[in-house]
């Protein structure tokens, strides 16, 4: 019998087969902390008595969450971390550079094989890259930060296989929102997702890496893609290791499979105020929108912003808009392609790449009653900022057409 | 581990670490004691100033979903919290407990046995929770949790012993 994609990286580390449901002892490869977590890992590394990071070259602290800073408890956390990243010698990305979950990619932190741990539970998204990565919390984290190691039970694996082709107005956030509400918010707890199927080979490395940031929607413990030729190319000339194919092999055992014909999508919506609860955009047609956000390490990517840029070119937004790229390098890259000049052109109030409005701490907090379409990957209540807000999960597409419209619509074509 | 005694304060399923504290106050502090007074805010704004030492938390499923923030167990124990006893926790913040040294037990059978304002005894180490006049039984904890629990959490369990259990595995 074969292994599936996360006992595969499992094998690799440990020496020999892993049992589900056995606690493994695995070394990291990167280890990432934002201003959310990074504060109580210091508190944490510190209390434990531990003197020294154990390994400067994996270790990263970003910038990301309230970045620039509102207020000035939030500045001295953030002083707080600067000053220990530059004790310890090792990189902080600071204001402006982007969301932890594009730049440990961007920057060569994550390839096939690897295991990455991040303070942040969306750390799953470097799945994509066929690497084993997830979130824990801080003081998990101290102790990756002292030892090098951490203990992770091996997981049982839940298989979402979509094939065939997606329609014209149907992006892979729409497939994620789908899975999710057919699998629940905790149908994936402490299992690892691997999704696969000609659709799943044919996305991009932007798509693919909205699919696996939301592996966590359905409680996963990673999200997991086979890396392959589109995979090589994102990441050569990034990472130093070999990059290698690594894939889940079909004969493994799962513990579930969700099938999904890509053909048969739809643009979806996740209504307030869970993620799970998932309906067609069809169903909400005509709901007034008071603010629409586009970016956020789901849906902040240069492809995003062509999409909404395809819709927006020329035109004005009805409903208020924040744009904010997920990385300076993304940045730069929509700079180049004329993107921002169009958003900004459009009406979208344009923002520095960080988390945003996303977390609610800044950037755009909803009003009592307002109705929010956003690309991100939570609608707790609150998690906005505010608890009497609804805020809508939405594909960049239809995202754009609510900004354009000032209300839902199902979207025509990306 | 002795005795855990006290009254219950019953949620229901997917309480999320936002509801729990919510975001826009972690960016600004990790004082515990000024972040415990917004322990269970959104799912109750009055949580902090009800709650006794000694009391514990039943939930349903999913229990502690979302952000991966420890500061959702840390309020929780902070604010007097002795254990939390849900159908089933999210395994972030399953692992964050343990290593705050705020116990948490799954037993799905006890939630429709109990209400809020119950008395309940939990024994941890015995794996088992007594609530009106019943007894429920759940999974023992993983040794190595256990010692980490006794210990008082990560941060104490390193200090005391110099490194970690794990770093020597058991199958």
């Amino acid at each position: 019998m074969g292994m599936t994609l996360a006992e595969k990286i499992i094998s690799r580390k440990i020496g020999r087969v892993p049992v589900p449901g056995e606690i493994v002892v695995m070394p990291i490869d990167a280890a990432m902390a934002h201003d959310g977590t990074a504060p109580l890992m210091i508190k944490s590394f510190e209390a434990m008595g531990a003197k020294k990071v154990w390994d400067n070259k994996k270790a990263a602290f970003v910038i990301d969450h309230i970045s620039p800073s509102s207020n000035e408890g939030t500045s001295a956390l953030h002083k707080m971390m600067r000053d220990f990243a530059k004790a310890h010698s090792f990189q902080l990305y600071d204001i402006g550079e982007g969301i932890c979950h594009q730049i440990l990619p961007e920057k060569g932190y994550v390839f096939p094989g690897g295991v990455v741990v991040g303070a942040d539970s969306h750390t799953c998204t470097h799945g994509a890259f066929a690497a084993f990565s997830t979130g824990i919390g801080s003081t998990d984290m101290a102790a990756v930060f002292a030892s090098g190691k951490l203990w992770f039970k091996v997981p049982e694996t839940i298989r979402i296989k979509i094939e065939g082709t997606m329609p014209i107005n149907v992006m892979s956030k729409d497939a994620i929102l789908y899975s999710i509400g057919e699998i629940g918010a905790d149908g994936a707890t402490y299992k690892a997702v691997e999704f696969c199927g000609e659709a799943v080979r044919k996305m991009s490395m932007d798509s693919r890496m909205t699919m696996t940031n939301m592996a966590i929607e359905m409680g996963g413990k990673t999200g997991l893609i086979a890396s392959d030729a589109i995979t090589r190319e994102y990441l050569e000339g990034r990472i130093n290791v070999p990059f290698i194919e690594l894939s889940g092999d079909g004969d493994a055992d799962f513990a579930d499979t969700l099938e999904i014909d890509a053909g048969d999508l739809e643009p979806q919506l996740s209504c307030p105020h869970q993620v799970d609860n998932v309906k067609p955009v069809a169903e909400l047609e005509g709901l007034p929108v008071d603010q629409v956000f586009i970016g956020s390490c789901t849906n902040g990517r240069l492809e995003d912003l062509r999409i909404a840029v395809k819709v927006l070119r020329g035109k004005k937004v009805k409903a208020r808009t924040i744009v904010m790229p997920a990385s300076r390098e993304i940045y730069l890259g929509a700079i180049k392609e004329g993107l921002i000049e169009e958003l900004v052109k459009a009406g979208c109030a344009v923002g520095v790449p960080g988390c945003g409005p996303c977390v609610g701490g800044h950037h755009g907090v909803p009003s009592q009653g307002e109705n929010v379409i956003s690309t991100t990957n939570r609608n707790f209540k609150g998690r906005m900022g505010n608890a009497e807000a609804n805020v809508y999960l939405a594909s960049p597409l239809t995202a754009a057409y609510a900004a354009l419209k000032g209300k839902v619509e199902v979207p025509l074509e990306a | 581990m002795e005795l855990l005694k006290g009254k219950v304060w019953k949620f229901g399923d997917d309480i999320s670490t936002d509801l729990i504290i919510p975001g826009k106050y972690k960016f600004k502090t990790i004082d515990f004691n000024e972040l415990a007074k917004h322990a269970m805010e959104g799912a109750d704004p009055d949580f902090s100033t009800k709650v006794n030492k000694g009391d514990l938390i039943v939930g349903g499923d999913n229990f502690g979903c979302g952000s991966s923030r420890e500061q959702a167990p840390v309020v929780i124990k902070h604010s007097g919290i002795s254990a939390v006893i849900a159908k089933s926790f999210a395994r972030i913040f399953y692992r964050n407990s343990f290593n705050v040294g705020l116990p948490v037990v799954e037993c799905p059978e006890l939630f429709d046995n109990v209400e809020t304002g119950d008395t309940l005894e939990l024994y941890l180490a015995e794996g088992k929770v007594i609530a009106r006049g019943r007894t429920f039984t759940f999974k023992p904890i993983p040794p190595f949790l256990m010692a980490i629990l006794q210990d008082g959490g990560l941060v104490e369990h390193y200090r005391k012993r110099g490194g970690f259990i794990w770093e020597k595995p058991t199958r």
